[in-house]
């Protein structure tokens, strides 16, 4: 049972524009599946141009279909509630606001895949949430839009359970996650079979994330196009931002993709920013000079995660802590991952007492080329991105190096 | 009942909710973390001929994850957030420093009295709030000095009120 009695809204935060869950009623959308068939759902999805908005961008039509064609049974669908990435918020807005948007837009997925019950892997860090969310699917299930019969139609059944983490980054990781799911460590798996061959307990599974999921039911009331109008061609629809630092106003923002990052600072109350960190630690570290970059991924991808760093701030410590979280992190599986995230520690941490000699810069260099093509999972491959981005604008912040 | 007895019985009471299969291991170790603020050997040693998994791996799962505990720990465990949004004022916000000093132990220790035990956490997801901490399982944020030392009367009156039941 949840120890925590608290109050999610408590904690909401400030959401800073009108979002587009606000008018949208699941049970509607529930209804509306149960009138067309797996096959329908995932065109519609699939004419929408939805992307996951954990970080990869994957078509999430193009996951259900292959799930679809699966042969096993039974099939899971897994909402991925291990949001972890620093700076990342947004799931906990989604999860607060409109849970039972996650909830139908698992249930969707399931009626487009053929699978019948999902499991909610809430982060640990979350586990304040986890009373709130027992009581939304109670509620679904009281309103017939969990449990069987689904909208009416008698072949639409599906449930949900949740799930909790135990603290580990790398359990966002669906393969990780997957193994945690199956009482192990939190190690990825290799791939090939993909989840959606072989996933949970080796049967045919759907890992989404939570906003993923809530965009569903939007996309079957108010149509595809209504989604891809938004956007642009090849990233089409819009995302939720969690905005935090050095900046007035800090909280959840909506933004077609395509927003520039200047705009975004000009909303948050961050004009004078000296950096911005885009996509956590895992992402790229912009300068001023490069604010009209926009927000998609063929430029500025992200998992939603916006850190704005004003002009007293020394980047190599902002590379440090980053840093620090990985060599944490890291699951101990890989050795480039292991050994480079530490390493790669010890180096920031003596560039800022002495400074960055040309051999140095060479061997760190090399360092993280290594862990990014030799690392097993995309922690190793992505950590040295914003040490790299911040060494590539910000070295001036390093001490001069003595003689 | 020897020792093993008890955790025999009290794993078999968590497996009745549970189950036996391996995907009950873990929600079992996370409601013996909850109920002891650890996991104690005896208690991995049950599990492991509860669930037939190798006490290796129960070991290996207990040791993996940052809110497991191989260790004994106190009451309250509490988790400050070391991410850059909420730590970015300095090495300590002057409400950790007041939470330091208030515990008079540093990371990774426990009070001598047993209530409080100190850590850090890698980001709890209220970058917007910070600075933030985790205590159990309530979420803390826009801490201050003064908020840091009311919350630590009010955990401390809630151990007393609940040692007299």
């Amino acid at each position: 049972m949840p120890e925590s009695k608290m109050d999610p809204k408590s904690v909401r935060g400030f959401v800073g524009n009108k979002l587009s869950f606000s008018d949208i009623s699941a049970s509607e959308a529930l209804k509306s599946a149960a009138q067309m068939d797996g096959e329908d759902i995932v065109a519609i999805v699939n004419a929408s141009g939805l992307k996951g908005r954990g970080g990869a961008g994957f078509p999430t039509a193009k996951k259900w279909e292959y799930a679809r064609g699966q042969e096993g049974h039974p099939k899971y669908i897994i909402g991925n509630a291990d949001e972890g990435e620093p700076g990342t918020f947004k799931d906990r807005l989604i999860l607060t606001d409109f849970p039972e948007l996650v909830f139908a837009g698992m249930a969707i997925a399931g009626r487009a895949v053929g699978a019948e019950f999902g499991i909610l892997y809430l982060r640990a860090e979350y586990g304040w949430l986890r009373a709130h969310l027992e009581t939304a699917i109670e509620r679904c299930r009281d309103e017939g839009m969990l449990g069987k019969v689904i909208g009416g139609a008698k072949d639409f059944s599906f449930d949900i359970s949740i799930r909790m983490g135990s603290g580990a980054y790398i359990c966002g990781e669906e393969t990780a996650l997957l193994e945690s799911l199956e009482g192990r460590r939190g190690d990825a798996r290799n791939r090939i079979p993909f989840p959606v061959q072989a996933g949970y307990l080796g049967k045919p599974t759907v890992v989404n994330n939570v906003e993923t999921l809530a965009w569903v039911p939007c996309i079957l009331l108010k149509g595809p196009s209504w989604f891809a109008s938004r956007g642009t061609r090849k990233a089409p629809g819009a995302w939720l931002f969690s905005v935090s630092g050095d900046c007035k106003r800090p909280g959840v923002y909506e933004y077609p993709f395509g927003t520039s990052l200047r705009q975004i600072l000009a909303d948050v109350g961050a004009e004078d920013a000296k950096a911005v960190q885009v996509g956590g630690a895992s992402g790229t570290c912009v300068p001023p000079a490069e604010f009209d970059r926009t927000l998609t991924p063929g430029d500025l991808a992200t998992g939603g995660s916006i850190i704005v760093f004003g002009p007293g701030q020394d980047m190599f410590a902002v590379a440090e802590n980053f840093q620090h979280f990985f060599a944490d992190e890291s699951c101990g599986q890989c050795i480039p991952c292991r050994v480079g995230n530490q390493r790669l520690l010890e180096a920031i941490a003596r560039m800022r007492k002495v400074g960055l000699d040309r051999e140095a810069e060479r061997n760190v260099r090399q360092l993280a080329q290594t862990m990014s093509v030799a690392s097993k999972c995309g922690l190793g491959q992505m950590s040295p991105r914003a040490f790299l981005s911040i060494l590539n604008t910000f070295a001036g912040d390093l001490p001069a190096k003595h003689a | 009942m020897d020792a093993q007895q008890q955790w025999r019985t009290e794993v078999e009471q968590l497996v009745r909710v549970h189950g036996r299969s391996r995907t009950a291991l873990m929600p079992i170790l996370q409601d013996i973390n909850r109920a002891h603020s650890y996991i104690p050997e005896g208690a991995m040693l049950a599990v492991s001929s509860a669930l037939s998994v190798p006490r290796t791996e129960v070991y290996g799962v207990a040791s993996f994850y940052a809110y497991f505990s191989v260790k004994p720990r106190g009451r309250y465990v509490i988790r400050v957030c070391r991410t850059i949004s909420c730590a970015k004022q300095g090495e300590y916000h002057p409400a950790i420093a007041t939470l330091i000093t208030e515990l008079g132990i540093g990371f990774g220790e426990t009070t001598p009295d047993g209530l409080f035990t100190l850590e850090q956490t890698n980001c709890c997801g209220m970058c917007d709030q910070g600075p933030s901490m985790v205590v159990n399982e309530d979420v803390h944020v826009r801490l201050s000095e003064a908020s840091v030392r009311a919350l630590l009367t009010e955990y401390r009156q809630r151990a007393g009120a609940e040692l007299k039941h």
